[in-house]
C-alpha cells in the first residue's frame, strides 16, 4: 500500500488514487507529426530508479499530481501540480539489496 | 544418464551417488558463436532449440543470478492457447504442441498437467467476445468449448452459483489447458542443452554489450567481456534496462504481478478458473497448494514485491469466485517484473543492431510461451530473420501503430 | 514420551477443567491450555505424519514455528486444515482430527512409502512418470494428487464474518516479548503514540517462561507491571493474539487479530479474524527467535522436542513432557530446560553439550548433580512412535553409550525471526559471531529491531536494544522524549554456542520435518548442481510447507556450506515472503463477499422497475431493466413486443446509468475541440451533437452527446460503462495538457435522471407530460435541447433519438425521476405506452447501425466506423495524430457493415467470425466477426453488425457474400454483407 503525499489533500492511502502512467515525455505539439506521436504514445524510458509519473486523486480532490517516485524502494520523494518542475533526488535512496 | 524409473531404481542401490550434475559448471571460453543473455526460461529454451533445431552448439547461456530465478520461477504455471487474433493464436499453440511432448523430448517430467483452463463469464456481452476468441481457437484447429453454466457447474462446483454479485453465466473452457511444474521447466531445458554441449554460466552478469559499427561483437562481464558472433536477450523484467545498454528504447514498461499459494490441501480444485468480474485465476498444484493471483499492481516497478492494496483485492476476488477459500489459508505471496508492452502482445525479432536479437515483453504471458518463445528465437538468431511464427512480433509495430492488443486496452499496461 | 500434568503453570488453571476430543477420544484439559499442552498432559505423543513418509510425528515446538503437530481442528463448516495445535487455544467442546493418515493415526497404511523410500528422494518425480506418455494423465497424476497436500478443506460456506479495520500510529511494536514490552514502553514515555501488537494470548515473551528474573523478581511479575502501565495508557494500544503478517511500503502492516479463534464460535456481531491496516511512521521489529532443532538420525521421533518447547510446557502450562528427559544442546540455553525440569522433579538423565568445553552452564549443572557429557550429541533414539532411548555420539572419538529417556529436548541454537525487516527487500546477513543471518538495516530507521529478533540472547540486552529500539523509533516518527533506564536483569555471563548443523551419522535425519527433506536430500541437491540456496529449497521442497522453513533453514544453510565448503555467508537466504504465518484468505476480504464483493448502483427508478416486472441485468456496478416481462413470456418474446410497441406507437426507457458531466468556463467550446475528434466551437447554444472521442492511439475511447446549455456551459453524456474514465480523462486534459484553459467539470450522473421517450406518439406524449415545453417540430428540432421548468422541477428535454424513432430524453433532478416517470406514463396510456428495456434498447440501435460497446471495444478507429468525416481535418485533438498515422490507412482494417442471412430464418450469432466462402477456414483466413445481433421484428429476420475487411462491396447490385462461421456451435451461415443501418435509411422517422 502506497501512501501518496497529495498537494492538496495531504498523505493519503494509494487505494484513492488511479495511475496514468509516466510523466517524463510531454504530448508532442505537432498534430500532423505520427512519428511523434508514435514515439510519445508506446515508448517509455522505463527506468530503474527514480520515475516522474502522473496519479489521479480519483476518490478525493479529484486532481491530477505529479509524484516523483522510485521503481525499486517504492519511496517518494516529492509530489505537486502537473506543471510543476520537480527536481530528481539524484542518488538512489539507501535500501540495500532491494527487488533482486 | 537417462532419467527413468530404472535409472531411479539403480541410483537407489547406491544412495544415489552416482547422479551427475544436471547441468555443468563450465571454464568459459574467450568466444561463442551465439551468447544468450538471460538463463530463465526463455533464454535456456532458446539455447536448447539452437542446438537441437539448428545444430549450434556453441552456445553460452548468461545469468546474471541462478537459472530460472527470474518469471519463470515465480509464475503461477498455467499454459493455454486461447488467444483471438492471428498474430497469437498459433504461435500460443505451436508452445502448447511442444508442451505436450515436453516431458519425453527433455527427459525431464515438468508434469504438464491438462486438465483445462476455464474462463468465466458474467454478461452476454462477455459471452460474445469469448465467442469470438473460442471460434478463433476451433478455426485455428484448437480446442474450445463455450459452456453455459450448467456445464461451468459440471466442470468447476465450487463456484459461487447462489449468492454472486456477478452472477456465473458460463465460460470458455480450454480442455488442454493446464499447469506445468514451472521450476522444472527452466532445469529440463537446462539439462537437456547442456547434454548438446550448451554451456550455462550462473552469477555472471552482463554489464554492457560490445558493439562495433552498428553490429554487436559480445559482451562485457564482470569476469572480462566475451565475443559472439550473435547475441540474443531474453531478459524478460529487465528488457528495457538491458536494450538500453545497445540504445535501444522499448515499448516497455515493468509493473508487478503479484502470485499466491495456500497451505497444502487434498484435491479442492481440478483445472484452472479465473473469475470474469475482476481479475483473479486459481489452479491446484500437484503438490496440493491453491495457487492464484489477480491483476497488476498498476504502477511502475522493478521490486519484486507486491502491495497490500492489490493483495487485499485479489484475496477479495478469490472469494467472490471460489466462496469455500475462506478459511483456507494463505502460505506465501510474492511478485514478478512484467515486461508490459503496450499492446500485451511480445517482442521477438532483429534489432537496429546487426546481430543482436531481442525477446521480451512477455507481459504476464511469458510462462506459457517458454517453448514456442525459444523454438522462434532460436530460429530468429539463427536464421537472421524471424520465423513465421514471430513474424508479426516486431519493435516496428509500435512504429506504426499495427499493435496486437487483444484487449483493446491501449496502451495502458495496467489496464490490460 | 509419556506427558503428565505436574503442576499448576503461568497460564493454566487445572481447577476448570475443559473437555475436548482429539482423533475421537475424550479427553480432559485445563483451562489456559492449548490443544498441544492438554494433549501432551493427557500422555499424547502421536500428533500426525508426515507429508511424503508418513513418519509417525509428534510436537516439536511451542510456538507458530510448529511444523508436525498439525490437525484438522473443529468440523463441518467451520474445519480448519493444519492447524498448529500449539496455536490452538483450548475451549470447551473442541473438536480436532489428526490428518493425512488412513485408516488411522497409529496404523497408517501410507507409512509403506517408507518402503519405498530409497526412491523417493528429492525431485525423484522429475526423473520417473514419463513412459508410456499417456500413463501421466490417467494414472501417474492422479494418484500423485491423491497423495497430495496434508489437510481437506471445507467446502461448505463459511458461517463467520472477517473485518477490514485501520489504525494510525506514531511507533508500531511487534512482540509482546521484554524486548517488544520494553520498546513500546519506552517509546510510549518518550510520547509516542504506539500500537504493540503480540502473536500469543500472553505478554512476555520467553522470559517469564524461562523462570528468569527482573528487578529481583519473577519475570511475570515485571511483565504484568508493564501491561498494566501500558494498558493504562490513552496512546498506547496493545493487541494480543495478533500476528504482524507483513510490511508493506511506506510504513503500512497487515496485522491479523484472531479475536475469536480461542472460542467455540465467535459471540454475536463479532468477527472471527480482524485485518488490520496499521499505518506507522516507525516499526521495531521484537519477534524474537525459532530455535532449531538437532539434525541426527531419527530427530523426527515422536518424543524428539525443542528442548524450549519442554520448558515453555511446564513453566506455562505446568505440563512435563516425560518422567526420564535427555537434553541435547549446542548452546546454553537449553541448560534453562534442565533447571526447570529438575525443579518439577523430572529427571534430567544426561544433558549432550555438542561444546568440547561447554563453559560455565555446565559446571552449573554439574554442581546441581547433572551428568554433562561434554562434546557429544545424539546420533540416534530408539523407538518409532515414541522414544526409549538415545545414542550419544562421542562428536570427537566417535564413541558413545545408548541412554534410556522417554523423552529427547534438543536444541541447535536460535535462528532470529528477520523475516519482517526482510518483506521490503533488506535481505539479512550472516553473522559469524552470532552464528545466525541478523536483520541488515538503516541504522535511521524506519524498521528497528531489538532482542532475539537482533540475535540478542541475554534478557538484560534484549532489554536494552528494546529500550533503545523504542526511542529511536519514536524520534524517527518526530517524539524525542526520554525513558526510564531498564531494571536489572540477568545479563550474558555464558559460553559462545556451537554450529552442529548436522550429526556425523548414518540414518535418516530430518532437516524440514514436514516435507520430509533429509540431509541426504540436500546432498543430492548439491550433487546434481541444485547448488545455490533457492536451487536446493526448490528441488528438494525444504522450507515450502506451512512453517516455510522457520525452523528448517538455517540447519539447510548450515549443511549445504558445509557440502559446499564456504560459510553460511556466501549460501545466503531464500526470499522471506509474507505472511508470517498463514492466513485465512478471508481475513483480507473482510466484509467484501457475496453480494457485497462490489457495490451496486441502482437507478432512482429503480424501484418501480422492480414492482412492474422487471429483469434486471449488470451493467458494470449498475442494475438495468433488460425486459419488463409478463407471466409467461418469455424474454425473446418480451424484447419483440417492447420494439413493436415503441416503433409502432411509444415507449419509454430508463437512460439513468449513462454517464453525465456538467462543462463549464470561457474556453470550454475550445476544449471540446481539443477532447473530442469532432468539432464543437460553433454548436449553437440549444442544441446537441454527437460526440466521437478518441484515445491518444487514435482508437475510439467513447461516445455520447455534447448539448450546449450556454455560451460557456455544457452537458456531456457518456457510455455507461466509461462514466468515470471519460471525467478522469477529461480532468487530465485540462490539469495536466491544457492548464491554461480557463474550464471546470463535475459528474452529474446521479444528480439528473433521465429517460427517453421514444416512438411516433413521444411528442403527443411529452406536450400533454410538460405543458412548460414547447416540443412542436419547429420549436425542438431534431437535436435541441431545451431547459426549464416544469411544476417548479428543473427540466431538461433533449431532442435526440437511439431507436432512430421520434424521441426524447428528459432530465430531471434525481429524485424527482419517478414521479417524471408516473407523468409520462400517465400521458402516455392512451397511446399505448410502455416501458422497455435494455434488451428492446440493443435491437433498436442494432436495426439503426448504431455502434456501441461491441464496436466501441478498443480496437477500432473512427474510420472503421464510417466516421472518418467527422473528424476535424485543421487543429490538434487527442489522438488525432495516431488517427491518421501508418496502421490507420491499411486497406484491409475490419469496417462496420450489416449482415443480414441469406436465407431469412437462419440465426446469427454474435462472436461469429467472417470468412470468405471461397477460401480455407482458418483464422489467418478471417475476414473480421460479427459484433453484436439480434432478431429484427422490423425485418423480419436476424440481423447484425460486424467489422469486415474490405466492408460493404457490392458487386453490381449483388451483395458481397459472406460465410459467418461459428464453429463452437459448428454454424456456417450464408451471410449477405448489407448497409448497417436496416431501419429508416434516410432518418425521415427522426426528423419527424
Amino acid at each position: 500500500m502506497l501512501r501518496i503525499p497529495c498537494p492538496c489533500c495531504g498523505l493519503r492511502d494509494e487505494t484513492e488514487f488511479t495511475y496514468n502512467g509516466s510523466a517524463e515525455a510531454p504530448r508532442p505539439t505537432d498534430p500532423e507529426d505520427g512519428a511523434a506521436a508514435a514515439a510519445y504514445v508506446y515508448f517509455r524510458a522505463n527506468p530503474r530508479g527514480w520515475h516522474a509519473e502522473y496519479w489521479h486523486h480519483a476518490q478525493g480532490c479529484r486532481r491530477w499530481i505529479k509524484v516523483i517516485r522510485h521503481t525499486v524502494t517504492h519511496e517518494i520523494a516529492a509530489s505537486g501540480w502537473p506543471d510543476e518542475d520537480l527536481p530528481m533526488p539524484e542518488a538512489a535512496p539507501n535500501t540495500g539489496k532491494a527487488g533482486r | 544418464m537417462r532419467y527413468s524409473v530404472f535409472s531411479l531404481a539403480r541410483a537407489a542401490l547406491n544412495g544415489h551417488k552416482s547422479w551427475p550434475q544436471a547441468w555443468r559448471d563450465h571454464a568459459l571460453r574467450d568466444r561463442y558463436r551465439v551468447i544468450v543473455v538471460g538463463g530463465g526460461g526463455h533464454g535456456l529454451a532458446t539455447a536448447y532449440y539452437l542446438a537441437k533445431n539448428h545444430n549450434i552448439t556453441d552456445v553460452l547461456v548468461l545469468e546474471r543470478g541462478y537459472i530460472g530465478g527470474g518469471n519463470v520461477g515465480r509464475n503461477t504455471t498455467i499454459i493455454r492457447s486461447n488467444y483471438m487474433l492471428p498474430a497469437n493464436e498459433p504461435f500460443y499453440e505451436h508452445s502448447l504442441k511442444l508442451w505436450e511432448g515436453l516431458a519425453q523430448d527433455l527427459n525431464f517430467n515438468m508434469m504438464v498437467s491438462q486438465r483445462g483452463v476455464l474462463n468465466l463469464y458474467h454478461s452476454d456481452s462477455q459471452r460474445d467476445a469469448f465467442a469470438r476468441r473460442g471460434n478463433a481457437m476451433r478455426l485455428c484447429g484448437v480446442d474450445a468449448e463455450l459452456l453455459d453454466v450448467d456445464g461451468v457447474r459440471k466442470y468447476a462446483p465450487l463456484l459461487d452459483f447462489d449468492n454472486a454479485r456477478f452472477p456465473v453465466q458460463g465460460g470458455l473452457l480450454q480442455p488442454r489447458g493446464g499447469t506445468v511444474r514451472h521450476d522444472a521447466v527452466a532445469w529440463g531445458y537446462a539439462r537437456a542443452a547442456d547434454r548438446l554441449g550448451v554451456h550455462i554460466a550462473q552469477t555472471c552478469e552482463v554489464t554492457g554489450l560490445v558493439i562495433e559499427g552498428g553490429r554487436v561483437a559480445g559482451v562485457e562481464t564482470p569476469h572480462g567481456r566475451i565475443l559472439a558472433d550473435k547475441v540474443g536477450l531474453a531478459v524478460a523484467g529487465n528488457t528495457s534496462l538491458v536494450a538500453q545498454m545497445a540504445g535501444i528504447e522499448l515499448p516497455i514498461e515493468t509493473h508487478l504481478l503479484t502470485a499466491f499459494v495456500s497451505e497444502g490441501l487434498k484435491p479442492f480444485i481440478d483445472g484452472v478458473v479465473t473469475f470474469g468480474a475482476g481479475h483473479f485465476y486459481l489452479s491446484q498444484s500437484d503438490k496440493g497448494g491453491l495457487v492464484f493471483g489477480g491483476d497488476l499492481d498498476g504502477y511502475n516497478s522493478y521490486s519484486q514485491r507486491g502491495g497490500l492494496a492489490e493483495i487485499d483485492h485479489v484475496l477479495t476476488a478469490g472469494i467472490a469466485m471460489v466462496p469455500a477459500m475462506s478459511r483456507v489459508r494463505m502460505l506465501r505471496h510474492w511478485a514478478g517484473r512484467m515486461d508490459m508492452t503496450m499492446d500485451g502482445s511480445p517482442i521477438i525479432c532483429t534489432t537496429p543492431v546487426e546481430n543482436l536479437f531481442l525477446n521480451g515483453g512477455w507481459c504476464y504471458g511469458g510462462f506459457k510461451a517458454t517453448p514456442a518463445s525459444g523454438w522462434c528465437f532460436a530460429h530468429t538468431i539463427a536464421a537472421g530473420e524471424p520465423h513465421p511464427l514471430n513474424r508479426d512480433f516486431t519493435i516496428e509495430r509500435f512504429r506504426t501503430g499495427r499493435v496486437i492488443d487483444e484487449k483493446g486496452a491501449g496502451p495502458r499496461p495496467w489496464l490490460q | 514420551m509419556s506427558g503428565f500434568r505436574a503442576s499448576t503453570g503461568l497460564f493454566t488453571d487445572p481447577r476448570r477443567p475443559i473437555g475436548f476430543r482429539f482423533d475421537g477420544h475424550a479427553y480432559q484439559g485445563a483451562a489456559g491450555d492449548t490443544l498441544a499442552s492438554a494433549l501432551i498432559a493427557n500422555g499424547v505423543s502421536l500428533f500426525g505424519r508426515s507429508f511424503k513418509y508418513h513418519r509417525p510425528r509428534g510436537l516439536l515446538s511451542l510456538g507458530s514455528d510448529e511444523p508436525n503437530a498439525l490437525v484438522e481442528l473443529r468440523s463441518g463448516a467451520r474445519t480448519e486444515p493444519n492447524s498448529r495445535a500449539p496455536m490452538v487455544e483450548l475451549y470447551e467442546g473442541l473438536v480436532a482430527r489428526s490428518q493425512n493418515r488412513w485408516p488411522s493415526l497409529r496404523f497408517d497404511v501410507q507409512a509403506a512409502n517408507q518402503l519405498a523410500g530409497p526412491m523417493l528422494v528429492a525431485g525423484f518425480y522429475y526423473k520417473t512418470f514419463m513412459w508410456p506418455r499417456s500413463f501421466w494423465k490417467s494414472v501417474y497424476e492422479p494418484m500423485i494428487r491423491r497423495a497430495a497436500g496434508l489437510g481437506r478443506a471445507t467446502l461448505a460456506p463459511d458461517p463467520d464474518t472477517y473485518e477490514q479495520a485501520h489504525l494510525h500510529t506514531d511507533v508500531l511494536v511487534v512482540g509482546g516479548g521484554v524486548a517488544g514490552l520494553m520498546a513500546a514502553a519506552s517509546a510510549a514515555a518518550a510520547g509516542a503514540r504506539v500500537v504493540l501488537a503480540e502473536e500469543t494470548a500472553h505478554l512476555g515473551g520467553r522470559a517469564p517462561l524461562d523462570g528468569e528474573e527482573i528487578d529481583g523478581a519473577a519475570a511475570q511479575t515485571w511483565v504484568d507491571a508493564i501491561a498494566a502501565q501500558l494498558a493504562a495508557d490513552d496512546k498506547v494500544r496493545v493487541l494480543t493474539r495478533t500476528t504482524v503478517a507483513g510490511l508493506y511500503d511506506h510504513g503500512v502492516a497487515r496485522a491479523i487479530e484472531r479475536v475469536a479463534d480461542h472460542l467455540a464460535e465467535p459471540p454475536a456481531g463479532q468477527p472471527r479474524q480482524r485485518a488490520w491496516t496499521i499505518r506507522a511512521e516507525a516499526i521495531v521489529v521484537a519477534a524474537g527467535g525459532h530455535e532449531r532443532p538437532l539434525v541426527f538420525p531419527d530427530n523426527d521421533r515422536p518424543g524428539v522436542m525443542l528442548a524450549s518447547a519442554a520448558r515453555s510446557l511446564l513453566t506455562g502450562y505446568g505440563v512435563a513432557v516425560g518422567r526420564h528427559c535427555v537434553i541435547a544442546t549446542t548452546n546454553d540455553d537449553a541448560y534453562l530446560t534442565a533447571y526447570r525440569l529438575v525443579d518439577a522433579g523430572v529427571e534430567v538423565a544426561a544433558i549432550l553439550d555438542a561444546r568440547p568445553e561447554p563453559g560455565p552452564e555446565a559446571a552449573r549443572a554439574a554442581a546441581i548433580g547433572l551428568r554433562v557429557l561434554p562434546g557429544t550429541a545424539p546420533a540416534g533414539v530408539v523407538g518409532s512412535k515414541s522414544v526409549r532411548a538415545v545414542d550419544a555420539l562421542e562428536l570427537a572419538s566417535g564413541g558413545g553409550e545408548r541412554i534410556a529417556c522417554d523423552a529427547l529436548l534438543v536444541s541447535g541454537g536460535w535462528t532470529p525471526a528477520v523475516h519482517l525487516t526482510t518483506h521490503l527487500g533488506r535481505a539479512p546477513v550472516w553473522s559469524d559471531t552470532l552464528a545466525a543471518f541478523v536483520p541488515d538495516l538503516p541504522k535511521d530507521g524506519p524498521i528497528f529491531v531489538a532482542g532475539t529478533a537482533a540475535g540478542t540472547l541475554a534478557l538484560s540486552d534484549c532489554m536494552t536494544e528494546g529500550r533503545r529500539a523504542g526511542l529511536d523509533a519514536a524520534a524517527r516518527a518526530g517524539v524525542s522524549g526520554t525513558a526510564p533506564p531498564r531494571p536489572p536483569a540477568k545479563a550474558l555471563e555464558g559460553a559462545p554456542p556451537v554450529a552442529l548443523w548436522q550429526v556425523p551419522a548414518r540414518g535418516k535425519a530430518f532437516v524440514d520435518f514436514q516435507n520430509d527433506v533429509t540431509a541426504k536430500d540436500l546432498a543430492l541437491a548439491q550433487r546434481e548442481n541444485y547448488a545455490s540456496i533457492e536451487h536446493t529449497k526448490r528441488y528438494t521442497t525444504l522450507g515450502m510447507a506451512t512453517d516455510q522453513g522457520k525452523t528448517s533453514a538455517v540447519n539447510a544453510i548450515g549443511i549445504v556450506a558445509g557440502l559446499r565448503g564456504v560459510s553460511p555467508a556466501e549460501v545466503g537466504t531464500t526470499t522471506f515472503r509474507p505472511p508470517y504465518t498463514p492466513v485465512a484468505v478471508a481475513t483480507f476480504a473482510g466484509h467484501a463477499v457475496g453480494k457485497h464483493h462490489a457495490p451496486t448502483r441502482r437507478s432512482g427508478l429503480h424501484d418501480w422497475h422492480a414492482r412492474h416486472g422487471a429483469t434486471f441485468v449488470e451493467a458494470g456496478q449498475w442494475l438495468r431493466p433488460q425486459i419488463y416481462g409478463k407471466p409467461g413470456e418469455s424474454m425473446f418474446d418480451a424484447t419483440m413486443r417492447e420494439v413493436r410497441q415503441v416503433r409502432s406507437a411509444v415507449g419509454l426507457c430508463d437512460v439513468s446509468t449513462l454517464g453525465k458531466i456538467d462543462l463549464f468556463g470561457p474556453d470550454a467550446a475550445t476544449f471540446l475541440n481539443l477532447l473530442y475528434a469532432n468539432a464543437f466551437a460553433k454548436l449553437p447554444v440549444g442544441k446537441v451533437r454527437y460526440g466521437l472521442m478518441l484515445r491518444e492511439d487514435g482508437h475510439v475511447f467513447d461516445d455520447g452527446t455534447v448539448s450546449r446549455l450556454a455560451e460557456d456551459r455544457f452537458f456531456i453524456t457518456t457510455t455507461t460503462a466509461n462514466a468515470g474514465p471519460v471525467l478522469a480523462h477529461m480532468e487530465y486534459a485540462h490539469e495536466v495538457l491544457w492548464p491554461e484553459l480557463d474550464v471546470a467539470m463535475c459528474t452529474a450522473t446521479e444528480q439528473w435522471c433521465s429517460i427517453a421517450v421514444a416512438g411516433p406518439k413521444s411528442r403527443e406524449v411529452l406536450a400533454k407530460a410538460l405543458p412548460a415545453f414547447d416540443v412542436s417540430a419547429d420549436a425542438l428540432p431534431f437535436m435541441g435541447v431545451r431547459e426549464g421548468v416544469q411544476d417548479g422541477v428543473a427540466t431538461r428535454v433533449f431532442r435526440i433519438s437511439f431507436s432512430g424513432e421520434l424521441a426524447y430524453e428528459v432530465a430531471v433532478p434525481w429524485g424527482h425521476g419517478e414521479a417524471l416517470w408516473t407523468r409520462l406514463l400517465a400521458a402516455g396510456e392512451p397511446f399505448g405506452i410502455i416501458p422497455y428495456g435494455t434488451e428492446a434498447l440493443g435491437v433498436m440501435r442494432i436495426e439503426k447501425g448504431h455502434p456501441a460497446g461491441p464496436e466501441l471495444n478498443g480496437h477500432t478507429m473512427a474510420q472503421d466506423l464510417g466516421m472518418a468525416r467527422l473528424m476535424k481535418t485543421s487543429g490538434d485533438f487527442i489522438g488525432r495524430a495516431m488517427a491518421h498515422h501508418r496502421a490507420a490507412h491499411d486497406p484491409d482494417r475490419p469496417v462496420l457493415v450489416g449482415l443480414k442471412p441469406r436465407q431469412r430464418d437462419q440465426r446469427l450469432r454474435a462472436g461469429a467470425h467472417l470468412l470468405d466462402p471461397d477460401a480455407p477456414k482458418t483464422l489467418e483466413t478471417s475476414l473480421g466477426w460479427v459484433s453484436s445481433c439480434q432478431y429484427s421484428p422490423e425485418c423480419g429476420h436476424w440481423i447484425a453488425l460486424g467489422l469486415l475487411k474490405g466492408g460493404r462491396r457490392d458487386d453490381g447490385g449483388v451483395p458481397r457474400r459472406v460465410v459467418a462461421a461459428y464453429p463452437l456451435k459448428n454454424e456456417w451461415v450464408d451471410v449477405l454483407v448489407v448497409d448497417p443501418c436496416f431501419v429508416d435509411p434516410d432518418g425521415s422517422r427522426l426528423h419527424a
